[in-house]
């Protein structure tokens, strides 16, 4: 690695752990605080590098396997980084009673997700599968970003990515 | 609304004293009846006025939009900016409320409009661009096109025409009690909520003791509304008693079972009344603050509890020595960071201390020993919007509805091929025949009722045949489902149930924390097995597997979401025998859903060749393969039937 290259990690780094620090400060230095203090660092940078959690673990005093272990128990936590936008795809019952699975499947194909892997290989969406977000009412339901879309089929599927590959492609806001 | 407007929260005058710091008794009925320490007719007025303009609208003229999640998905946003517009437009003043759902989902977006003078109409299914014209032919008298009225006046234009709300069928069975404000208040407004009678409760709970706050409860007969039906007073009674300070109270708003929202609902549209809820939970047991814990794919309902806390302790109802009872008690509202697991009630209390949320051994019970190791009462949202309910209309009103052992009502969430899916209120006792065939008007067009799961993933399917069963705590465990936290998913002819029961267990082996071996390897086995069927390898002794594995995860599991994981299965081992006996015998879906069971082909005789099919298959599994003649390759194929849904010819069929 050239020193510049070393420069801008040790910039990256020291980025985090001011911003870690700044958080541990308004949560305070409680093990109570650990989880909103991922959650406000994921809120900022959209996932959680390795980093940062080393960083947590040294600012709270808690070992490092153990916020991997915390971090790893709840669906929230994403340690790659995502897509620019992310699609929930409702997997609870209701939705599944009216066919999401199969345009979950439909999606992947679409988007040319490989097996395993979330994100597309542009790297402008990560699905994701949710259990239920409450609008089962209106199933199937999936949600773009901060958009639900309530009765989706495989057509209404094409044009919401469309919608947001455009979106994206003319970079108009990263996140919608 | 201006921000800096005058609220009947704010000071009438100079004589009011009441403020967080030097709170009054009497700040709630002075707000709304007041002022009641100084005579003042412009005071008294200003109440007045204030008051009918949030019942009645400015100008007498209200608009108010079913803004909730499920509202908003399907274009409320779009509704409520149209018609801002529209009433620009026309130089009209109004109130515009977004409101919460009133359950109504399968009529979204849906608006109201009530003008004084004219009937109170509500009209469903509205997009933007039709926003204009409902205005102007309901303000010239006309309801003609609304879908329903809250009132008649017997003057307006088509008003016979168009039924009551409380006539539709969807309402005509229900029973508004905690939903009662939902749909009509303003959500993110402490002064709607006290106009609507809000706060009351808490007012009759602060004159009282504790202990009879307790008693109230204990003759209300409330159940817990969570899942488990556990007595509320009785949980309450132990950890009053229990020793150990501070005590804590937390609201379970972590609802994870889907397919049931009505915390949701009740949360997004009347905040204020689960709040309240907890502050008298607080009160009863001596707790000095608390913890909402909400679920992360939930985040409206997350905001609108915030908001209520924040405005609520702002005007001295949350804090220090609230309404001058010298009862002090604050609460803070937690994110979940998603686990289905954290609902269970030990679970939760592990996240809120910041670890991994797995369950641990009951007893002790967090009645004696919770949070921190500290008493602690968790209350399910609905059961907390009861609460407050009970303290301000009386036990007796509610112990009138409902059954012996089960007080009361519930709100039900239906969904799935239910031909009208929402949320209702009713009493509970009520039949599962009644509520599907007669509230939700039975299945979806086309389609035939096959079974209906109750209570998620920890309850049972219910065939035809069992559906006179009353909805109440003790009928449905007996019947191999739970209530749950009422959640009903209609299952149509066209689903396989074996397929189902497999869903079911993905998700529980999914969510089990894998802290006891039961759960953690149980479901494993049980969802292999499934796979096993569903795929065509099932044998006799498989169905032996299920039964005996799920029942001994039913006896050894740690918490309840292993002992009630096998439910699914057991429930339709019993009812829908057959279909799991037509998978391993006849190697055959009777629903054709299992995709290693069936196939779809082109009958080479209907097909003419027009490439309709083709071009619609989504993954391109549809070739040419001769003049007249396309082919389907079953490897590629994903059966999403969208091929025969386009084929003119219906030359496209399931084998
Ligand atoms: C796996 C699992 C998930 C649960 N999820 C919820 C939930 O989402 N909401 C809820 O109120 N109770 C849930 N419960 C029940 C709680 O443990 C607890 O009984 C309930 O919150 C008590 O409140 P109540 O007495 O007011 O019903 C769950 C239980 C289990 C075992
Ligand atoms: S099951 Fe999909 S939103 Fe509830």
């Amino acid at each position: 690695m050239d020193s510049k290259g070393v420069q801008l990690i040790n910039e990256e780094t020291k980025n985090i752990d001011r911003m870690v620090e700044e958080t541990v400060r308004r949560y305070g230095r409680s093990r109570k605080a650990l989880i909103p203090i991922l959650q406000s660092i994921q809120a900022k940078l959209g996932y959680l590098p390795r980093y940062s959690l080393e960083s947590v673990s040294s600012h709270l005093g808690i070992p490092l396997s153990n916020v991997y272990g915390v971090v790893t128990f709840y669906h929230q936590f994403i340690l790659e980084p995502p897509g620019t936008y992310i699609i929930q795809m409702c997997m609870g019952t209701a939705c599944y009673i009216r066919r999401n699975s199969e345009n979950y499947r439909f999606l992947l194909s679409l988007l040319e997700i490989e097996p395993n892997s979330r994100t597309s290989k542009d790297g402008i969406f990560t699905v994701l599968r949710v259990r239920c977000l409450g609008c089962c009412s209106i199933a199937p339901v999936i949600k773009v970003g901060d958009e639900v879309y309530s009765r989706v089929n495989l057509d209404e599927m094409r044009r919401i990515v469309s919608f947001y590959r455009a979106k994206a492609r003319t970079g108009s806001s990263k996140h919608a | 609304m201006g921000a800096n407007q005058w609220s009947l929260m704010d000071k009438c005058c100079d004589l009011c004293r009441h403020s967080s710091e030097t709170p009054c008794r009497s700040y709630i009925t002075c707000a709304v009846e007041g002022p009641l320490c100084h005579d003042n007719i412009e005071c008294r007025e200003k109440r007045r006025f204030r008051i009918s303009e949030i019942k009645n609208g400015r100008n007498g003229l209200k608009i108010s939009i079913g803004m909730g999640s499920c509202g908003l998905a399907v274009g409320a946003r779009g509704v409520y900016d149209a018609t801002l517009r529209e009433l620009e437009r026309r130089g009209l003043e109004a109130s515009v409320i977004p409101v919460g759902c009133i359950g109504l989902c399968y009529m979204e977006p849906l608006l109201e409009i009530h003008k004084d003078g004219l009937p109170t109409a509500i009209y469903g299914r509205v997009e933007p661009r039709s926003v204009g014209e409902i205005l102007d032919t309901y303000l010239e008298g006309d309801v003609s096109g609304a879908s329903a009225l809250r009132n008649r006046v017997g003057t307006a234009k088509g008003e016979l025409e168009v039924p009551l709300l409380d006539e539709i069928d969807f309402l005509r069975y229900q029973v508004r009690w905690v939903t009662r404000n939902c749909g009509i208040a303003n959500p993110e407004s402490i002064e709607d909520y006290i106009v609507y009678d809000g706060y009351r409760g808490l007012v009759r709970a602060l004159e009282s003791k504790p202990e009879d706050v307790i008693e109230i409860v204990r003759k209300a007969g409330l159940r817990g509304r969570g899942g488990a039906g556990f007595p509320t007073w009785l949980k309450w009674s132990i950890c009053r008693r229990a020793e150990g300070l501070p005590k804590y109270v937390v609201c379970n708003a972590d609802e994870g079972d889907p397919g049931a929202f009505m915390n949701r609902m009740l949360a997004e549209a009347d905040p204020h009344r689960v709040l309240e809820g907890l502050i008298i939970a607080a009160y009863a047991i001596g707790a000095s603050y608390g913890y909402i814990f909400v679920r992360a794919e939930k985040p409206l309902m997350a905001d609108r509890l915030e908001r209520a806390a924040e405005d609520a302790r702002r005007y001295g109802i949350l804090g220090h020595n609230i309404l001058d009872s010298e009862f002090s008690f604050d609460v803070e509202v937690i994110r979940s960071a998603g686990a289905f697991v954290c609902g269970e009630e030990t679970a939760m209390l592990a996240a809120i201390e910041g670890g991994r949320a797995m369950p641990r051994q009951r007893p002790p019970y967090p009645a004696t020993h919770g949070l921190f190791g500290k008493p602690t009462v968790i209350n399910n949202v609905e059961t907390l919007a009861h609460v407050a309910t009970i303290m301000s209309d009386g036990w007796e009103k509610f112990a009138s509805y409902g059954t012996g052992g089960s007080k009361g009502t519930k709100v039900f969430c239906i969904t799935g091929s239910a031909a009208r899916t929402g949320a209702v209120e009713v009493p509970i006792g009520i039949t599962v025949r009644e509520l599907i065939f007669k509230v939700a008007g039975g299945v979806r067009e086309g389609r035939r009722f096959k079974a209906v799961q109750i209570g998620g993933p920890s309850g049972g399917c219910l065939p035809e045949n069992m559906l006179d069963l009353p909805m109440d705590y003790e009928s449905l465990t007996s019947a191999g489902a739970i209530m749950g936290s009422g959640g009903l998913i209609v299952i149509d002819d066209r689903n396989c149930i074996v397929d189902i029961a497999r869903f079911f267990t993905s998700f529980t082996m999914a969510e089990s924390c894998g802290k006891c071996i039961p759960c953690r390897v149980g479901s494993k086995i049980l969802y292999d097995t499934l796979t096993r069927i569903i795929e065509g390898g099932g044998s006799e002794d498989d169905l032996r597997i299920l039964e005996e594995v799920g029942t001994f995860m039913k006896n050894a599991s740690l918490c309840a979401l292993g002992q009630t994981a096998p439910n699914p299965i057991l429930s339709t081992l019993r009812y829908f025998r057959d279909e799991y006996e037509a998978h391993i015998k006849m190697k055959e879906c009777p629903a054709k859903v299992c995709s290693k069971l069936v196939s779809y082909a082109i009958e080479g005789g209907l097909c003419v060749g027009c490439g309709l099919c083709a071009k619609q298959c989504p993954v391109q599994a549809i070739t040419k393969s001769g003049e007249r003649l396309y082919h389907i390759d079953a490897s590629r194929c994903i059966r999403c039937g969208q091929c025969i849904i386009v084929c003119p010819r219906n030359a496209i069929s399931r084998r």
